[in-house]
């Protein structure tokens, strides 16, 4: 039987603010299948036009699926949103990249033409799941040394990819740090960030973590406006005596949920529903896992080499700033400038938080937003690393460039 | 401090045990830059099993944090201000613990005002005040929300009621002024009146909505966010809320001559609160509001002192808690599996009987009859009736197969019963009878299955005593109709034993029934009481005095339905043959009518014709009765009765039928469907001095089911 690959199409995004993990977090006493059953159900609300009977396929990333964040969460969060029981729905964990996975995941079903629309998102409570909950490494690991020990370590890895780049200085790092801050605070300021957020009630019955009862939350949480880079300098550096990884030059600890609708660009049209970006290439990559934050370069590679495109093609980087490094590392490989403008103009993770599995869609978000503002860039990329030594790259067309659904 | 607050600690001292609701003040920033927000959540530190609640240091609670939000209010900081509840759970009104501990006229004026001064405030503040109803809301929960601009309420919000009036209250902290000023006469009789001597129904959220109590309906998964995004945009005026317009003319009396039609064919005048509640809300139509609170504060407190509600509060305890948690019944980890249910007999109480067993246990249920024609009948009754439920949407097919495929009839009882846990025999009231069966039932099922009797008159140990087993008899006796009246009489036989009978209270438990144990006496609880009250009204009719007059006598009593209309229902045959039972154990008080022989030998089914829309005495009865010529008034009727009544039920706890008074009136309550103002009995029998008189002793203490001393 012949087949047409199908164009696929982000048609929106929405997140909850992000909360800090931790028992005075906004979100200490929120489970976290309500933050993106919320989530759900706000796209939902934002896309009237979708018929949600329609819907193929629920895809959520959690990196811990247990306990609130278990079950087969993409199909709980779908009936827990009241979406028709005919809906199906399934879990997915690639760690940071788990919703960007989601995304690739049914946008391929749906270039296949085995689905017209998803929803695809993530939720991380690192509160109620802190990082390495429940996980039992094979000892194999150790004993036929198939990994280094600091692979599961995150703030290790990223002292390792200082390593790699002695350039990439803890000084480069904070700057960046800095930046990434005053960024999100304009972005803030100027209204870019909270069109896509979902507010969210909380309760909160301990009086150690602030005023009790129920309350709203409409903002990030982890935001630091105002950081310089005298606060950074005197940070401790927790994952190597005289290293280089804080608190204050990474993603903190987190929590928060997001969703997204996919779709066949016909459906989008035909149903009416906005097409704010066009699908172009995916790719994922695996790196050796105690250096893992140079997983998005050889993703991005791939990511390129399929669609053709080279670097200087990109018009828009949104890159997850799980650590800062990370992303230098990232530029530094591509020759691109730290302080380039084309890169996480709203400001990124260091600043709104990294709830792990939920991330890729807050990248996709933000740059469809700036697809809208920018319509003479005609390619953006999100990209992340990933746990364990991998990288993810996904390539966006802005169907608002002249030349879109063109050739190259 | 203010005078509020000052009468409330004078109240919450006397109320050191009440389970306190704190009022959280949490601020937050609204969406679309409409402000700052103050948001009230009330709590009271549980989960949702213990529902909140106001006592009087939970007012002050409120009070205090009112005081705040005025602050905010007056001095801009605040643009509006919420009230909301816990998860589940919005606010349940009125502590009654706190309601029993009154003593005075003034303490109950007190309450009434204290909760009037705080909830006022809300309508006070300077800036629009939004209640947001995300969970169960009554009685005082419900007026906290109607102080406020405007209410929201959840899709999710299972149960919301005015229940004052149900319990012997008028909704008196604000409900009966504004409620029918906010929706319109006719709505809030329908709510206060209506629904609470409905069996206090509840209303859902949509309802609710639907009522125009609220003014926005959101789903339960975000409700609260969407509430307060629906509060931001009314705040900068993005959304205005139209309520309609009220009929103040001539509906508004008609409403309220309908709550008074409503109440008279309820309680009958007996009990007070429904009218006084209708007194409020005809006065509350020129919308004064201060003029409706203070009256409100009068009729609370001349209630509280009243028996009727004592008693109300009293037969509430009962059904929720001592129902629950039967007096006497055996631990219940005696108790054996039931997995498949065998029911002698196939006639019309023997398939309602097999009905519910299927619909609550979900166990392979067996019907046996004499001839297969029976059989069919009984089974056939079975399949409707699931049929029925099906077409009601009750249940969905599937379940209405599964449920078919459980019910099965056969001849053959040792095919039927072979692995039967329990059987339940329904087959013709004779001993003999009862006997053979149960001797034929005990020759085919297994050792440790339950053997039940349905009998409502004969002796559950007599019918056990032929038995190689008679310890695993007990008699378990349902009130027609099985599928309505709650009360399950658990008769203990004299050598029936501890697992059998925790056996038949797991049983009842999942039957849903309140099960109250009894002891195997004559006619058991209700049909002792039942019949003694219908003899005495027999005998004066057979002495003398007119029907009517015996009939009206009982009124004041407000009683579901007549001595006469019920003995309809029961049946004369059935009623002539339980008193005949009773007279050969207690020929002494208990009578058989000549006049109702003569009834049942006609073939007489009642005593009422309803030609004319009214009844009115049959004819062909009036001709068969043969009455004395001792005339008595209705007082004289009313007391004779009373003090049999009164006697019958001190001798029964005299025999230890059951553990105490209070299970008497829960099987009254719950089988005959005797009202909470009586509290079932013994309250109204101790509040008008006829224990005294006739016993020398009150039933219950001073301040169970009446005022403390």
């Amino acid at each position: 039987m012949p087949r047409t690959v199908r164009d696929v199409v982000f048609v929106d995004g929405v997140r909850t603010p992000f909360g800090k993990a931790g028992p005075k977090g906004i979100y200490h006493e929120t489970r976290a299948d309500d933050l993106v059953v919320k989530a759900i159900r706000e796209l939902l609300r934002r896309n009237p036009g979708l018929d949600p009977k329609k819907i193929d396929e629920v895809a959520i990333a959690a990196t811990t699926q247990i306990g609130d964040q278990g079950l087969t969460l993409g199909r709980t969060a779908g009936i827990l949103a009241g979406l028709p029981q005919s809906v199906p729905g399934y879990s997915i964990d690639r760690m940071c990249a788990g919703a960007l996975t989601a995304v690739t995941s049914v946008a391929g079903s749906v270039a296949f033409g085995a689905y017209d629309v998803a929803i695809a998102g993530g939720v991380e409570h690192m509160g109620r799941h802190p990082m390495g909950e429940g996980v039992d490494p094979n000892p194999r690991f150790v004993s036929e040394k198939l990994v280094d020990e600091s692979a599961l370590f995150m703030g290790m890895t990223a002292e390792n990819l200082h390593d790699r780049y002695p350039t990439i200085t803890k000084q480069r790092a904070d700057e960046y740090a800095v930046r990434s801050q005053e960024k999100a605070a304009k972005a803030y300021a100027d209204g870019k960030i909270q069109q896509d957020l979902v507010p969210i009630s909380v309760r909160r019955t301990n009086p150690e973590a602030g005023e009790t009862g129920w309350g709203l939350v409409t903002a990030d949480e982890p935001m630091r406006p105002g950081t310089t880079l005298e606060n950074l300098a005197g940070l401790k550096t927790p994952f190597r005596v005289h290293g280089r990884v804080t608190a204050g030059n990474a993603a903190g600890l987190n929590d928060g949920a997001t969703a997204s609708l996919i779709a066949s660009e016909d459906f989008a049209r035909e149903n009416g529903l906005p097409v704010k970006m066009r699908l172009v290439s995916y790719a994922f990559a695996g790196v050796e896992p105690e250096v893992m934050g140079y997983g998005p370069i050889p993703a991005t590679e791939k990511a390129l080499a399929q669609a053709g495109l080279s670097i200087s093609d990109i018009g828009l980087f949104e890159i997850n700033e799980a650590f800062a490094v990370q992303v230098l590392a990232f530029l530094e490989h591509y020759g691109i400038a730290d302080d380039d403008t084309r890169v996480n103009q709203y400001g990124g993770a260091i600043a709104f938080g990294h709830p792990l599995a939920s991330s890729g869609v807050r990248l996709m978000t933000q740059l469809a937003r700036q697809f809208e503002e920018q319509p003479e860039v005609r390619y953006g990329l999100t990209t992340m690393c990933v746990g364990f030594g991998m990288g993810a790259t996904v390539i966006w067309e802005n169907p608002h460039h002249k030349d879109a659904g063109g050739d190259k | 401090m203010s005078t509020t607050a000052e009468l409330l600690k004078g109240a919450a001292e006397l109320f050191p045990d009440e389970v306190v609701t704190q009022a959280h003040v949490r601020h937050l920033d609204l969406p679309f830059g409409a402000g700052r927000f103050a948001l009230i959540t009330l709590d009271n530190g549980f989960d949702h099993t213990k529902p909140t609640t106001f006592g009087p240091q939970s007012l002050a609670n409120l009070n205090a944090a009112l005081d705040q939000v005025e602050a905010e209010a007056a001095s801009g900081a605040v643009v509006g201000v919420g009230i909301t509840g816990k998860p589940f759970i919005f606010a349940v009104g009125a502590d009654l613990k706190g309601v029993e501990l009154l003593k005075n006229h003034d303490e109950a004026l007190a309450i009434g005002k204290g909760g009037h001064d705080v909830f006022k405030r809300l309508a006070a503040l300077a800036v629009p005040t939004f209640a947001y109803y995300n969970g169960a809301a009554m009685g005082g929960g419900v007026e906290v929300g109607l102080h406020c601009t405007y209410r929201t309420v959840s899709k999710a919000l299972p149960a919301f009621s005015l229940p004052e009036v149900f319990l012997g209250l008028v909704p008196g902290w604000g409900g009966c002024t504004i409620l029918p000023n906010l929706i319109g006469a006719e709505k809030a009789v329908s709510v206060i009146i209506e629904n609470s001597l409905n069996q206090n129904k509840q209303l859902r959220g949509k309802q609710v909505f639907e009522l125009g109590i609220a003014d926005a309906l959101f789903e339960g998964a975000d409700f609260l966010e969407q509430s307060l995004l629906w509060t931001a945009k009314v705040l900068k005026g993005d959304i205005t809320v139209e309520r309609p317009e009220i009929d103040r003319g001539e509906a508004w009396d008609q409403a309220v001559a309908k709550g008074r039609f409503v109440a008279d064919s309820k309680v009958h005048g007996a009990a007070p609160a429904a009218y006084r509640a209708l007194d409020i809300i005809a006065a509350s139509k020129d919308g004064d509001l201060q003029k409706g609170f203070d009256a409100e504060d009068q009729a609370l407190a001349d209630l509280i002192m009243g028996g009727e509600l004592r008693s109300g509060i009293y037969a509430f305890n009962l059904v929720q808690k001592r129902a629950k948690r039967p007096a006497g019944a055996p631990d219940k980890n005696l108790a054996r599996p039931v997995t498949k249910v065998g029911v002698v007999g196939a006639g019309l109480m023997a398939s309602q009987l097999a009905l519910l067993f299927l619909r609550r246990l979900e166990v392979p249920v067996v019907l046996t009859d004499i001839d297969q024609e029976r059989v069919d009948k009984g089974v056939g009754y079975v399949h409707a009736e699931i049929d029925k439920l099906l077409g009601k949407g009750r249940i969905n097919q599937d379940k209405a197969n599964r449920l078919k495929a459980l019910v099965t009839g056969v001849l053959d009882k040792a095919e039927g019963f072979a692995d039967a846990d329990f059987v339940i025999e329904a087959v013709f009231e004779e001993m003999t009878v009862k006997q053979k069966v149960f001797a034929e039932v005990e020759a085919v099922a297994p050792a440790h299955a339950i053997l039940a009797t349905n009998t409502s008159s004969l002796s559950v140990s007599e019918m056990a005593s032929k038995l190689q087993h008679p310890e695993r008899v007990v008699g378990f006796h349902f009130f027609n109709p099985v599928a309505i009246l709650p009360l399950l009489e658990i008769v203990r036989g004299e050598q029936t034993d501890d697992a059998s009978l925790a056996t038949a209270f797991a049983v009842a438990k999942k039957l849903k029934k309140t099960a109250v144990l009894t002891k195997d006496a004559p006619a058991f609880v209700v049909n002792r009481i039942l019949t003694r009250f219908m003899g005495e009204i027999q005998n004066v009719i057979d002495e003398g005095t007119p029907v009517a007059t015996a009939e009206k006598a009982v009124e004041p009593l407000g009683l579901p339905m007549s001595p006469l209309v019920l003995l309809e229902l029961v049946g004369p045959a059935i009623g002539l043959h339980v008193s005949e039972t009773l007279n050969r154990a207690f020929p002494e008080r208990f009578t058989v009518s000549p006049n109702l022989k003569r009834v049942v030998e006609a073939g007489k089914r009642g005593f009422y014709v309803y030609d004319s829309g009214k009844p009115e005495l049959d004819p062909e009865v009036a001709a068969l009765l043969q009455q004395g010529d001792t005339v008595l008034t209705e007082e004289q009727v009313r007391a004779r009765v009373l003090d049999a009544v009164a006697q019958e039920i001190g001798l029964m706890l005299e025999e230890g039928v059951v553990a105490e008074a209070q299970d008497i009136d829960l099987c009254l309550i719950t089988g005959a469907g005797w009202p909470f103002h009586l509290g079932g009995i013994t309250p109204y029998l101790d509040r008008e001095g006829v224990s005294e008189r006739v016993n020398g002793k009150r039933f219950l203490a001073p301040g169970v089911a009446s005022v403390p001393a």
